[in-house]
């Protein structure tokens, strides 16, 4: 087997140092009638051998880039440089473990550390960490931040934020006497999501753009939090939009959680991703997850060391601020490797393209009789009322190759107001030729 | 001295060198790199996008104005940076990595090939499902290896990483006690005083309070000691098998059979899953959840800190409870069930773990994994896995102290009664490790253990690289016992960076760059 350097002759020589006549006396602790049970189980394989089977099951999949794509709802399709993928995959990054040994783990600390300042910049806010699992366990972990901090149970959610972000937050948010509640879902963003602010609420949640694609103006939410004590979490599922849109940070959020996938990492079915955590200084020791900071040598040479770790689950144990025990290294180094090749100047462009994509798309759709744009602002993805249910619309598009966005079934199966809603997203990747098909192809189907 | 024909020499002089300082403070290949922010330029970028056409813009007057302080670098400047960087990081494909617990095995390239393949990773998450039949036949297939070579009837795919399976299977047996009327009244939880620190910090997370169970001196959970424990409000326990002792827990059925006995789940912590795929069936000895991460046993990279996978296989008892979405198929093909109200049967998921389906890129990385070894081929990763660590604790034990009598599982323990009155620590015995080459052991861990030093060599290490490996070891501990404690003291000398301060790190943390508003100050 390839990926075993032992051979019989090693592992004889090996039994006689150990002392064991056979490898299973080493087994002697299991219970003798479960050892070596029965698999029923293929035998090893070559490389050729399983390539093919991976590559039919691939093949069996539309691929993103294979034609017209505007499926968007917290996981985009932008163009990541072919630089980002090649150092992701440098042995001494993709192979090397948590940096527990900083003497010989500068290289994972330092990019760390620039992620942290890029994504501390990017959201506004003072302090970023060293990433998450992805955006959704980001906003989990934000609602339980803020409970600690105000020592209150409430978390009030916007109905605009992902429906699995709200999901995965009043799971785990409520896990420990946290009590959740939810404004109305309404698809053109007037949201009452002040009014369900109370003396009891830890934090208010909003998602910016939202999920129906509503830019929204934080300011006087956050104010409103504020005023009754509780901190704002902001939630950026789209990270490009910062190119373009004011940072939460400017508009008054307390903490600002994100999905960090569009930059530099490919959609991969939902993960994994990169998620995002920023706050202010004075909440620093409050935050959970990793945390790389600045400090010398034994010769006085600057070098980084993840810090703060007694808030961990390793020191604390059942004390820890969290139990996550790992973040999104590697796709943390993909998006600062992209957001370092794109630079305030790149990601200014970018973000401006994404905005004219989806201007140019939902001008075009709209157009067509019975189509209904339901956003006044947007960034790249917006909101169509279509004359019937959405998701049949996106089947009969998907049978003509164009993958048309996310209905609103999908996400919401159980509210029939919105199955003739369709999320719809574009990108950099978004081609002139490609609106033309999608607009063409819905005159058709509708 | 030896000339070629030029009459150049060809043969470098014989000069002793003590220390040597450059002018750049880079040593050769080390190359000292500056924050990215110290040399990129605001105005500058590494990609070329096309001019946007001067649409107006429709952002509802919130457009940004203010700088954000990202400065771009051209494609050559970045690429330098960051390889630059990685050449400051100790990695499995240069040498050992025997963190205990940590699973430190070789990542095949295969798996990157096919993780990259545009039907793998240029899919969405929210596509037609018809469009994605492929992806969620690998969901399908994966989920099957992992139940077989389990014996358990469910698994829960979406966990993120190990830490997160020890969520989804505690908030499943929360659930379950929920069903049961007896969330109220069962909220203690068992853990071995041996456990990952995940361990107790997932079950405080689940609002269970957590009671420790000693050891015994083989190692291992004093049974009797944990049957007193048990009780009518007790929820569960959560037990790692093989132990953070590099044990087996021989006692396993027994605890099984008491918890359930008490009314209470049996939670297994899989990190050392490696030990045993193939060999033992967790499922037949009785649990009813365990998380596996694929980035210790099924070998997806662990990248430097992640992303890592913990899908969790739960018992009958448990899997009703399994959060959203699963997978299901039938003759028309494959289906996701997304949300509750979707649900048919006894299913009454508790919620979801993470917006989407958990971590396919991993998932693709382990099934390629997992059809390359095959069933044979896992069951003798294990075997080599123990066989290479029991070396190692046989090696090492001529100069070093294990820290229970017998044979070991995957890793090797170690107190440090070996380094008693040498004036060297754990820390200090570690550290000279660096500069022979090698990345550390677990330090400190298990914390039952005095100066722990948990070795893990796993079974993608040759005997010619374990001999190395413990000749160094055993020269290292000659070394301490002969009143060298200096060298150790000092240790490393050779890395890119010598020890660093980290109580200051903490003291007065600097988590980011920030501009110097006097740059005569920095240049100094």
């Amino acid at each position: 087997m390839r990926y075993l350097p032992l051979d019989t002759e090693d592992r004889r020589a090996m039994l006689d140092v150990v002392g064991a006549k056979a490898i299973d006396d080493l087994f002697a602790d299991v219970p003798a009638d479960a050892l070596n049970p029965p698999l029923d189980l293929p035998d090893h394989a070559g490389e050729f051998a399983v390539e093919r089977q991976m590559a039919a099951m691939a093949a069996r999949n539309r691929a993103a880039g294979a034609g017209p794509f505007f499926v968007g709802a917290g996981a985009y399709k932008h163009h990541v440089p072919a630089t980002v993928d090649h150092i992701i995959q440098r042995s001494e990054f993709l192979t090397s473990y948590t940096p527990y040994q900083p003497e010989i783990a500068q290289g994972t600390l330092q990019y760390l550390f620039e992620f942290q300042t890029q994504v501390a910049s990017l959201t506004g806010m003072d302090v970023a960490n060293a990433s998450m699992y992805d955006g959704s366990t980001a906003c989990a972990e934000a609602a339980l931040m803020a409970r600690r901090v105000t020592r209150r149970d409430g978390i009030v959610m916007s109905g605009g934020l992902h429906p699995h972000y709200e999901s995965v937050t009043r799971m785990n948010g409520g896990l420990v006497g946290g009590k959740a509640s939810v404004s109305e879902a309404s698809p053109d963003g007037k949201d009452n999501v002040i009014d369900l602010i109370t003396d009891e609420t830890a934090c208010v949640i909003v998602q910016t753009p939202d999920v129906f694609g509503n830019v929204v103006d934080l300011e006087p939410i956050a104010k409103a939090a504020q005023d009754k004590g509780a901190l704002l979490v902001a939630v950026v599922t789209e990270i490009v939009s910062l190119g373009a849109l004011k940072s939460p940070g400017e508009m008054g959020a307390d903490i600002v959680v994100g999905e960090g996938q569009s930059i530099g990492n490919a959609l991969n079915f939902g993960g994994p991703y990169v998620g995002l955590f920023a706050t202010r200084q004075k909440y620093m020791r409050n935050m959970p997850g990793r945390l790389c900071g600045e400090t010398v040598d034994a010769d006085g040479k600057r070098g980084f060391v993840l810090t703060l770790s007694t808030r961990e689950q390793h020191i604390r144990r059942d004390k820890a601020t969290s139990n996550i025990c790992t973040n999104s290294g590697l796709c943390a180094l993909a998006f600062t490797v992209h957001m370092t090749l794109l630079g305030e100047t790149g990601l200014r462009k970018l973000a401006t393209l994404n905005h004219e994509a989806a201007c140019a798309t939902a001008d075009a759709l709209s157009a067509i009789d019975g189509v209904e744009l339901i956003n006044d602002a947007f960034f790249n993805e917006f909101t169509l009322r279509l004359p019937k249910d959405a998701a049949d619309v996106v089947e009969a598009l998907a049978a003509r190759d164009i993958l048309a966005g996310v209905p609103g079934s999908r996400l919401w199966p159980e509210d029939e107001s919105k199955h003739n809603l369709l999320i719809v997203a574009a990108t950099e990747l978004t081609q002139d030729a490609d609106i033309e098909a999608f607009a063409n192809a819905l005159k058709e189907v509708l | 001295m030896s000339m070629n024909n030029q009459g150049r020499p060809s043969r470098p002089e014989d000069i002793e060198v003590q220390s040597v300082t450059t002018f750049t403070g880079n040593r050769a290949l080390q190359i000292e790199e500056p924050l990215i922010f110290e040399t990129g330029h605001m105005a500058a970028t590494g990609v070329d996008l096309p001019e946007p056409k001067g649409t107006t813009s429709r952002l509802g007057g919130l457009e940004r104005k203010s700088s954000m302080n990202l400065p771009g670098l051209a494609e050559p400047e970045a690429m330098r940076h960051f390889v630059r960087l990685s050449q400051k990081n100790y990695a499995i494909d240069m040498g050992p990595f025997p963190l205990g617990s940590c699973t430190m095995k070789h990542n095949p390239r295969l798996n990157e090939k096919m993780a990259r393949l545009p039907g793998f990773a240029d899919i969405h998450p929210l596509q037609p499902v018809s469009t994605v039949q492929g992806a969620l036949e690998l969901i399908d297939t994966l989920a099957g290896w992992l139940k077989e070579l389990t014996a358990m009837p469910a698994v829960a795919m979406s966990p993120k990483a190990g830490a997160h399976g020890e969520l989804c299977g505690m908030v499943t047996i929360k659930a379950a006690l929920e069903a049961r009327g007896e969330a109220e009244t069962r909220t203690r939880v068992l853990a071995p005083e041996s456990a990952h620190g995940t361990n107790p910090a997932t079950a405080a997370q689940c609002g269970f309070t957590v009671d420790g169970i000693p050891a015994d001196e083989t190692g291992r959970v004093d049974i009797e000691a944990f049957k007193a424990k048990l009780g009518p409000d007790v929820a569960a326990i959560m037990v790692t098998n093989p132990n953070t002792c590099g044990l087996f827990e021989r006692d396993i059925r027994e605890m099984a059979d008491a918890v359930h006995e008490a009314g209470g789940y049996f939670y297994c912590d899989g990190a050392n899953f490696n030990a045993i795929v193939g060999k033992v069936k967790p499922g037949d000895l009785g649990i009813d959840a365990m998380h596996i991460n694929l980035h210790k046993t099924f070998s997806t990279p662990h990248g430097g800190g992640g992303p890592g996978s913990g899908p969790t296989v739960l018992s009958a008892a448990l899997a009703p409870f399994a959060p959203i979405p699963y997978v299901v198929s039938d003759e028309d093909g494959f289906h996701l069930v997304e949300k509750r109200s979707q649900e048919e049967g006894d299913h009454h998921s508790f919620g979801r773990m993470t917006a989407f389906h958990g971590q396919m890129g991993m998932f693709v990385r382990a099934l390629s994994y997992m059809l390359s070894h095959g069933g044979d081929g896992l069951r003798q990763a294990a075997e080599d896995a123990v066989l290479n660590a029991n070396y190692v604790l046989a090696r090492l034990s001529e100069e070093m102290t294990p820290a229970f009598e017998g044979t070991c599982m995957h890793e090797a323990l170690f107190n440090d009664d070996f380094l008693k009155d040498t004036g060297v620590g754990t820390l200090d015995f570690a550290k000279a490790m660096i500069d022979e080459g090698y990345h550390p052991m677990t330090m400190y861990f298990p914390l039952v253990v005095h100066g722990a030093m948990l070795i893990e060599p796993t079974e993608t290490e040759s005997k010619h690289e374990l001999d190395l490996f413990c000749d160094a070891l055993l020269s290292l501990a000659k070394e301490a016992k002969a009143g060298n404690a200096d060298k150790f003291k000092a240790a490393p000398v050779l890395a890119p960076r010598r020890r660093l301060d980290e109580t200051a790190a903490a003291r007065k943390p600097v988590l980011r760059w920030e501009p110097s508003d006097d740059k005569s100050m920095a240049a100094e």
